[in-house]
C-alpha cells in the first residue's frame, strides 16, 4: 500500500467524511486517492485555501469533531496560514495538511517549497513533518489524539511527495501512545472543595463562562450553577451559547462590547469564577484594576492560562465539565437550594434593563432592526457563523442562542473572510440544520470566491451581508477616537451582492426597507440553494456599549437607553 | 519593573527535530534572551534533557515553564534551585604564553584551580575549567592580563540533589 493509500483509509477509519481541500503538484498523490474511496470520503473543492481552513474550523466548531483541510506546498500552503491562527486563537480542532516537496529536495529551495514547519510552529499546538511512507498513519493518528484532547487546537501536517508515493512496508498500529501527551482532566478535589465553600460563602457571585465549557460539553453543569445556585452567569464571546440567553440570570457578554449588567457584575463581586475563559484583554479591559473587590476561582485545562493574565485565588487545572460536576456534588452536600438573594435579584433587574426594543421602523434600516427580525426567525438549534466587524458584536450581542456550538465566531483572532467559509463547514458537519453567516460587507468580499464552491457542491447557507458601505469597526474608532477622520474606511456602494452571487450561479435579494427584511430572510430560508441576502444598513450606527482600549470596565460608555444612567 | 532573577530550568524532551526551535521560540516571542542551553542525552532512549538559563522576573519565567511544559514533546520541566541542584560548565580557554613569567603563572593559577592544561605549544595552552560558571568566570578573570585568544563555554548543565531523578 502506497503512502496515500494509507493517509486516506487512516482518515476514513478516523471518522472523516468529507476534508476541504485545493490540490496542486505536491498533493497529486493524495488526492488521487479520492477517486478510489468515492462514496466513503469526499473533498471539497474550496476555491481557495484560506477558505479550505475555515470551513474546516467551523466544522470542527459545529460538530467538536476535527475538521481536515488540504492544501499544496508553498503558496497553497502559506494560503493555510490565516485559517490555521484562527483555529489556534480559539483553540478549535482542525488537521492541515501541506503537501511539500520530496525530502530529497527539501532544503534546496525547490519549486515550491516553504518551511512550513517554521511557518506554522507559532500558530499550532503541534506540528509533524513525515519523513517516510511508514510515518504516515501512526502520525495521523497522534495528531487526531493531539487536536481534540485537552485544550483543542490545530496540528499542521507537512507531507512530501516521496511519502504519499513510497509504499507503507511496517503493519500500521491501531492506537498510538504520546508518553509525552497527558492531558489533565479532573481537577483536584481540595481545590474543588475550597473553591464550593468560597462561593457559598460570596454575596455577590458571578460566573464567566467561556469557550472551553463549550469545548467540554459543559452546558448543563454552567446552567445547573445558574439555575439552582442562581449565580448569575455571563459570557465571553467564545461561550455564547453554553446558557439559554433567553434566562434572567444570563447576563450577557463580558468585555470591551459587553452588556453593560454583565460588566457591571464583574466590577462589583466578591467572588468571580472563570471557567474556560483565559481573560483575554478584550475581556479584561485594564488587568490592574480589574474586578477589584472580588476573589477569583479559575478553572482552565490548560494551566498556562491559569495565572497569565489574572491573578488567582484559586486555581483548578481542569476539563469545565469534570470540575463543575464535581463543584456541583460538593455544593449540593453543604446546600440544597440556594434562594434569591439581594444580588440575585438586583441582576435580574439590572440585566432587564439592558434588554432594550431592538425593533425599529427608522429607515436605512438599523442594524439592530436586522438582528430583531433575525431572532424572531432563529430556531434554536439553527446555526449562526458571523464575520468580523460591527455586525459581529451586534450579533453577539443581540441574538440569542440556547444551546452551545449554535454561535461560531472568529473572537481571538477576529479573522475577516471567516464568515462564509465556516459556515460552510458548519453545514456540511450538521447538513440538516440551517446556517446563517452573519456577515459585513468588507469581510464577505474577503473570500467571496467561496461563492462558487456552495454552488458547485451544492451546500446551502443563509449568508446575510450587513452591507453599511464601510469598513465599520474601524469606521466607528476613527469617528470615536480620530474625529471623524475617515482614513481608508470607505468601501462605497458599487460592489453589487446580488448580482456577483448571480453570477456564481446563485441567488441574492437586496433588502432597503425594514418592512421586507422577514420575507427576504424566509426566501432564503425556503431556497434550495444559497441565496445572497444583500441588506443595506444605516452607514453610521455604532456598535455600543463600547470600553475604550486598555480601560477600566466602568468607562464603558453608550448602549441601551434604558439602562442609561442605572449603573456606574 | 519587577525583579530580574537568573533561571535554570532543566526539561525532559522528546528527542525529536525540531524541539529545540519549538521551546527556544517561546523564549524568543516573549522577548527572552537565553543565555545559555545545552542538550544531551539521558538514561532513558528517546528522551533528551535541555538545560537552559535565563534572566527575568519570576512570574513571566514560570509563564514560560508552564508555556513550555504545554509543548507535546516535552515531558516535564523544573526549575533548578540553586541550593537543591548542582551546576557546572565545561570551559576551554586558550591563553598566550608570552614569557616564561606568564607561563609560569598560568600554570601555577591552572593548578590552584584544579584545570587541567590539554594542549600547549611554545605560544599558547588550552586549560579545561569544569566548574560552577561563577568560579569559571573568576578564572577567566585571572586570564586576562595574559591575553586569551580564544574561548568555548558550554553554559550551564544542572542536575538535582539527593536521590531522586527527574521523572
Ligand atoms: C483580515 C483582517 N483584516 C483587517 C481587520 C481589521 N478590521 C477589524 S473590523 C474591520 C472592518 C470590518 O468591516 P465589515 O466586514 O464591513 O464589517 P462592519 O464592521 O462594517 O460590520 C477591519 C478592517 C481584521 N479584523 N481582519
Amino acid at each position: 500500500m502506497k503512502g496515500s493509500e494509507a493517509i486516506v483509509k487512516t482518515l476514513i477509519g478516523s471518522g472523516v467524511h468529507t476534508t476541504f481541500g485545493f490540490p496542486g503538484g505536491a498533493v497529486i498523490p493524495l488526492f488521487d486517492e479520492f477517486l478510489r474511496f468515492e462514496g466513503k470520503i469526499k473533498n471539497i473543492l474550496v476555491r481557495h485555501e484560506q477558505g479550505a481552513a475555515h470551513a474546516a474550523d467551523g466544522y470542527a466548531r459545529a460538530s467538536g469533531k476535527p475538521g481536515i483541510c488540504i492544501a499544496t506546498s508553498g503558496p497553497g500552503a502559506t494560503n493555510l496560514v490565516t485559517g490555521i491562527m484562527t483555529a489556534y486563537m480559539d483553540s478549535s480542532p482542525i488537521i492541515a495538511f501541506g503537501g511539500q516537496v520530496s525530502m530529497s529536495l527539501i532544503g534546496n529551495d525547490a519549486f515550491q517549497e516553504a518551511d512550513m514547519m517554521g511557518i506554522t510552529l507559532p500558530i499550532t499546538k503541534h506540528s509533524f513533518q513525515i519523513k517516510k511512507a511508514n510515518d504516515v498513519v501512526p502520525t495521523i493518528l497522534k495528531a487526531f489524539r493531539i487536536s481534540a484532547e485537552g485544550r483543542p487546537g490545530p496540528v499542521y501536517i507537512d507531507l512530501p511527495k516521496d511519502c504519499q508515493v513510497g509504499e507503507v512496508t511496517k503493519e500500521a498500529p491501531k492506537k498510538v501512545d504520546i508518553p509525552s501527551f497527558k492531558p489533565v482532566y479532573r481537577g483536584n478535589i481540595n481545590q474543588i472543595k475550597k473553591a464550593a465553600d468560597m462561593i457559598l460563602a460570596a454575596e455577590r457571585p458571578v460566573v464567566i463562562a467561556g469557550g472551553g465549557t463549550i469545548i467540554a460539553n459543559a452546558a448543563k453543569e454552567v446552567t445547573v450553577l445558574m439555575d439552582t445556585f442562581m449565580i448569575p452567569t455571563a459570557t465571553t464571546i467564545m461561550g455564547k451559547g453554553i446558557i439559554p440567553e433567553d434566562h434572567p440570570l444570563a447576563i450577557g457578554q463580558v468585555g470591551m462590547h459587553g452588556r453593560k449588567a454583565a460588566n457591571y457584575a464583574v466590577i462589583n463581586a466578591d467572588l468571580v469564577m472563570a471557567v474556560g475563559c483565559r481573560f483575554s484583554d478584550r475581556i479584561t479591559g485594564n488587568t490592574s484594576s480589574y474586578a477589584e473587590k472580588a476573589k477569583v476561582i479559575h478553572i482552565d485545562i490548560d494551566a498556562a492560562e491559569i495565572g497569565k493574565n489574572i491573578e488567582v485565588d484559586v486555581p483548578i487545572v481542569g476539563d469545565s465539565k469534570s470540575v463543575l460536576s464535581d463543584l456541583i456534588v460538593v455544593m449540593n452536600e453543604k446546600l440544597k437550594k440556594k434562594t434569591e438573594t439581594e444580588w440575585s435579584k438586583r441582576m435580574k433587574e439590572l440585566n432587564q434593563l439592558c434588554r432594550c426594543n431592538m425593533d425599529s421602523k427608522k429607515e436605512p434600516i438599523e442594524p439592530k432592526k436586522l438582528l430583531f427580525e433575525l431572532n424572531r426567525i432563529l430556531k434554536t438549534d439553527d446555526i449562526v457563523v458571523t464575520g468580523v466587524g460591527q455586525h459581529q458584536m451586534f450579533a453577539t450581542h443581540f441574538i440569542d442562542r440556547m444551546k452551545p456550538r449554535t454561535f461560531i465566531t472568529s473572537g481571538g483572532a477576529g479573522t475577516m473572510g471567516f464568515g462564509l467559509p465556516a459556515a460552510m463547514g458548519a453545514k456540511v458537519a450538521v447538513p440538516d440544520t440551517n446556517v446563517f453567516d452573519i456577515d459585513g460587507d468588507g469581510s464577505f468580499l474577503m473570500n467571496i470566491q467561496e461563492l462558487a464552491t456552495l454552488k458547485e457542491e451544492n451546500i446551502k447557507v443563509i449568508p446575510v451581508v450587513f452591507n453599511n458601505s464601510y469598513l465599520g469597526m474601524v469606521r466607528q474608532w476613527l469617528e470615536i477616537y480620530y474625529s471623524k477622520r475617515y482614513s481608508q474606511v470607505k468601501l462605497g456602494r458599487h460592489s453589487d451582492f446580488v448580482k456577483i452571487a448571480e453570477a456564481f450561479g446563485l441567488g441574492g435579494i437586496r433588502v432597503e426597507k425594514p418592512a421586507k427584511i422577514q420575507d427576504a430572510l424566509k426566501e432564503s430560508i425556503r431556497s434550495k440553494e444559497t441565496m445572497v441576502l444583500d441588506v443595506y444598513v444605516e452607514p453610521e450606527s455604532n456598535i455600543l456599549p463600547m470600553l475604550p482600549p486598555g480601560g477600566h470596565l466602568k468607562e464603558a460608555f453608550g448602549g441601551c437607553m434604558n439602562a442609561k444612567g442605572v449603573f456606574f | 519593573m519587577t525583579q530580574q532573577h537568573k533561571h535554570i530550568i532543566s526539561m525532559l524532551v522528546e528527542d525529536e527535530p525540531g524541539v529545540m526551535t519549538r521551546i527556544s521560540g517561546l523564549f524568543a516571542r516573549r522577548g527572552f534572551n537565553i543565555d545559555t542551553i545545552t542538550v544531551g542525552k539521558t538514561q532513558t532512549p528517546k528522551v533528551s534533557k535541555i538545560v537552559i538559563t535565563v534572566k527575568g522576573d519570576d512570574r513571566t519565567v514560570e509563564q514560560i515553564e508552564k508555556q513550555v511544559n504545554k509543548l507535546v514533546d516535552v515531558f516535564k520541566t523544573i526549575e533548578m534551585k540553586d541550593d537543591e541542584s548542582v551546576t557546572r560548565e565545561l570551559c576551554l580557554v586558550k591563553v598566550s604564553l608570552s614569557n616564561e613569567k606568564a607561563k609560569t603563572d598560568i600554570m601555577h593559577y591552572a593548578q590552584v584551580y584544579k584545570a587541567p592544561i590539554v594542549d600547549i605549544t611554545p605560544k599558547s595552552a588550552i586549560i579545561q575549567l569544569v566548574g560552577k560558571p561563577q568560579k569559571n568566570d573568576a578564572f577567566l578573570e585571572l586570564m586576562k592580563p595574559y591575553g586569551i585568544k580564544d574561548i568555548s563555554r558550554t553554559g550551564t548543565t544542572a542536575i538535582q540533589r539527593g536521590g531522586n531523578g527527574e521523572k
